[in-house]
């Protein structure tokens, strides 16, 4: 047995996250590249750390050779440890056959005996689809406090979008009255941000007698919170103030990113004590030539500009050359944009080419109504010579 | 020869006058920041790893806390390891005579039982007041075809005035056939000389250091290399690609200044050749609604709200609005204030300009500003 942990933290980043189309063909969702240095997981596992979590387990299913690349031994995040430390769980062949994971609960289950290891009073779910900063520490005092069997973390959000979120009814106490998932009508603007913290003897006995109850769906929201609630277990709701976006759609990832370059942003990824670490790549400085213009924009280690940036976010390694113009878009590692071509409201993946002349991608007031939305370039993609891409296409790689 | 065979060891500091510029005040050679984001003991000990070689160690003399920091374990060079990897090897670690480093050949001599238990066959000597990116196994290849005794990495051109620099004649098939030894008042002169680095057995430098020491000698230059020519097959290996040698705040502006060349950048940060470093943990550069930023190096962690020129910005660099910063070298954490001119400025760490100032050196005389200085 593992020395004992308070609280380990178990982060469920299994999902395809096929709502980002090409962007999350040949990487799980938690791996996509996000704020010119970052990928999703970051923030999660980052918060885990600044707040004294030391030991994680990662989940995954989902195209996971990406993601185990990228967390490896934890190192970047201080998660190398002789106790405790990030452990990538997997689904695993037992005795009695191999299994997926059936849904969120299920993958917790299967991995019961990894957590009963360390002992812990508390467990922290996660999920590995968000971009916030949290203190966990904060949340587990309250949830201590409470004396809570589940505590959920909540946002409160615009009513007019309220109905896109699991949202909660909750009393004066704190106390979470009703569940209610992504209702047409919403009772409540107060959404579950995907922050759970169990008791570990509880949760554990809620998982056994789901995995037992062959009707289940196998989910944490489906299943496993609505039977805790219905056996009158305490559930609270902890106030969450902040940061808190949901990236997973193309139109979400696209404006968490821009929101980075906001004068106003209100996530400030340079704050010295709450840093969100990165598994960094070893580039030269960026270098901005005489020819070049760059404003409004992120820009990271290893980019050659020639060309004209402007309110965009460039990753690692991105050749901008003389009169490109990139603006309104998002370019990941290792990109290439040559000779006077175009980029407007795009994504463009990992090691595309824009060659020379080429546009991709629109503003909203040169398309017709209704024909406008953010244009994706996959990765490896290369688009030819004079090319036109139009707005809100998704442009993958054909299989060879 | 093999990588695996060849230990590796380095000077973090240089002997002599011109090891003491203001930027060796408060730290080694090994350390002193360079191009953006690098210390200058980046370039060996990743051109050794590169190389293949597995085991790597550092002479240290004084001022080393910010190297330590810098190495760490080793780890961003992949010498963290369990068997062999990176070794810091402080004065005073043996119990021997001399245990100081005040000379390059006392460091040596200092070092005997390290070098006595390394498993490796030969060493590869270098400095770290030296920038370029070579291949190492060339090298190695170079001097196995020459049955060479001792392989001397040197450069043509203008020589450096550095006391204790080697000059050198060197024949058609590359062997040294004279050795001189600068006194460093001849600067200038077209010639060969040694970049430091040196390729020889193990148990030849061995030899050469206890019987030098044994002789009360003084000088590695004179007394181990110089001294010993016509008995040994010295031969010169010359550096290619972008290189430089710094030995005052002048040097140091130009080798800067010189990456803002895009050959030099690519013959120095070859991707098959890669130069790690230490991570840290930066946000990207973010450029502000009225930057305006031409023919510049920019690291991660900078704000840039002004405008900048032909300079080299370390990490977390501010420059604030209406700032304007050309042909300068601001280190990590320097913030240039409101309407600042600064024109060939080398700022140390965190120092800070503050507003409505205007600080103007030459190319040939750079101003430099000291470590978290106020101006």
């Amino acid at each position: 047995m593992a020395r004992k942990n308070e609280c380990i933290a178990m982060l469920l980043a299994g999902g395809q996250g096929s709502r980002l189309g090409i962007l999350t063909k040949r990487i799980a969702k938690p791996a996509v590249p996000f704020g010119g240095k970052y990928r999703i997981i970051d923030f999660p596992l980052s918060n885990c750390v600044n707040s004294g979590i030391h030991t994680v387990g990662v989940l995954t299913q989902y195209q996971p050779l990406e993601l185990n690349d990228y967390i490896g031994n934890g190192e970047p995040w201080d998660l190398d440890r002789a106790n405790g430390g990030v452990h990538i769980l997997s689904p695993y062949q037992q005795i009695e056959g191999t299994e997926w994971y059936k849904g969120t609960a299920n993958a917790i289950y299967q991995n019961i005996n990894f957590i009963d290891k360390y002992d812990p009073e508390y467990v922290a779910i996660l999920s590995g689809d968000h971009i916030y900063k949290m203190d966990y520490a904060d949340m587990l005092a309250y949830h201590k406090e409470k004396d809570a069997a589940c505590t959920i973390a909540m946002l409160e959000v615009d009513w007019s979008e309220a109905s896109r979120f699991g949202l909660m009814i909750v009393n004066d106490d704190g106390t979470i009255q009703e569940f209610e998932e992504k209702p047409p009508e919403p009772h409540s603007n107060k959404a579950s941000m995907g922050v759970y913290i169990f008791t570990w003897k509880k949760l554990r006995q809620y998982l056994i007698d789901d995995e037992a109850n062959p009707k289940s769906s196998n989910d944490f929201g489906k299943d496993v919170i609505p039977a805790m609630h219905e056996a009158g277990e305490t559930m609270v709701a902890y106030p969450f103030k902040g940061y808190w976006r949901d990236v997973g759609t193309i139109d979400s990832l696209w404006m968490a990113n821009m929101d980075l370059i906001s004068p106003e942003t209100e996530i400030d990824l340079d704050d010295p004590g709450w840093k969100i670490y990165a598994r960094s790549p070893s580039a030269p400085p960026q270098y901005i030539s005489n020819r070049a213009r760059v404003r409004n924009s992120l820009i990271a280690e290893g980019c050659e500009i020639e060309g004209d940036v402007d309110f965009s976010v460039l990753f690692a390694n991105v050749v901008v050359e003389d009169g490109a113009v990139i603006r309104d878009s998002i370019i990941m590692p290792g990109s290439v944009i040559k000779k006077n071509a175009v980029v407007e409201y795009s994504i463009v993946a990992e090691n595309a080419i824009i060659d020379e002349y080429a546009r991709v991608g629109a503003r909203e007031q040169d398309c017709a109504e209704g024909e406008w939305g953010i244009t994706v370039i996959g990765e490896n993609v290369e688009i030819k010579e004079k090319e036109i891409v139009p707005a809100k296409s998704m442009i993958a790689k054909e299989e060879a | 020869m093999r990588a695996k065979n060849v230990l590796g060891i380095i000077h973090a500091q240089g002997y002599g006058p011109q090891a003491h510029t203001e930027l060796t005040a408060v730290r080694t050679f090994a350390s002193v920041p360079y191009g953006g984001r690098y210390r200058m003991i980046d370039f060996p000990l990743s051109n050794m790893v590169n190389a293949g070689i597995t085991q790597v160690g550092i002479i240290t003399e004084s001022n080393f806390q910010s190297l330590v920091d810098h190495v760490g374990s080793g780890r961003p060079w992949d010498l963290a390891r369990k068997r062999e990897g990176m070794f810091i090897l402080p004065p005073y670690n043996t119990s021997s005579a001399i245990t100081d480093h005040g000379t390059r050949l006392s460091s040596l001599y200092s070092i005997s039982d390290f070098l006595g238990k390394a498993r490796q066959e030969y060493v590869l000597i270098t400095d770290t007041n030296t920038i370029y990116n070579i291949d190492y196994k060339d090298l190695f290849k170079f001097h196995t075809e020459k049955e060479a005794d001792v392989t001397i990495v040197y450069k043509h051109g203008k020589a450096p005035a550095i006391q204790g620099l080697m000059m050198f004649a060197i024949g058609d098939d590359k062997r040294i056939n004279e050795i001189s030894v600068s006194n460093g008042n001849d600067g200038g002169i077209e010639t060969n000389y040694s970049f430091n680095i040196i390729l020889m057995r193990k148990s030849l430098l061995e030899y050469l250091v206890r019987s030098a020491i044994a002789h009360n000698a003084t000088s590695f230059e004179r007394d181990v290399i110089q001294a010993n020519l016509p008995t040994l097959k010295i031969y010169g290996y010359p550096i290619t690609g972008y290189s430089a040698i710094i030995d005052s705040l002048k040097t140091y502006y130009k080798a800067n200044i010189d990456l803002l060349d895009p050959e030099n950048r690519k013959l120095l940060f070859d991707p098959k050749k890669p130069v790690d470093t230490k991570i840290c943990d930066n946000v990207p550069a973010k450029y502000g609604l009225d930057a305006k930023v031409s023919n510049s190096l920019i690291a991660d962690g900078c704000v840039i709200e002004g405008e900048v020129e032909n300079s080299i910005l370390f990490r977390d660099v501010k420059i604030e609005r209406g700032a304007i910063v050309k042909n300068s070298i601001l280190m990590q954490g320097t913030v240039v204030g409101n309407h600042t001119t600064l024109n060939a400025v080398i700022t140390d760490k965190n120092a800070v300009i503050t507003s409505n100032k205007n600080l103007s050196g030459d190319e040939s005389y750079p101003i430099y500003i000291a470590k978290s200085a106020t101006v």
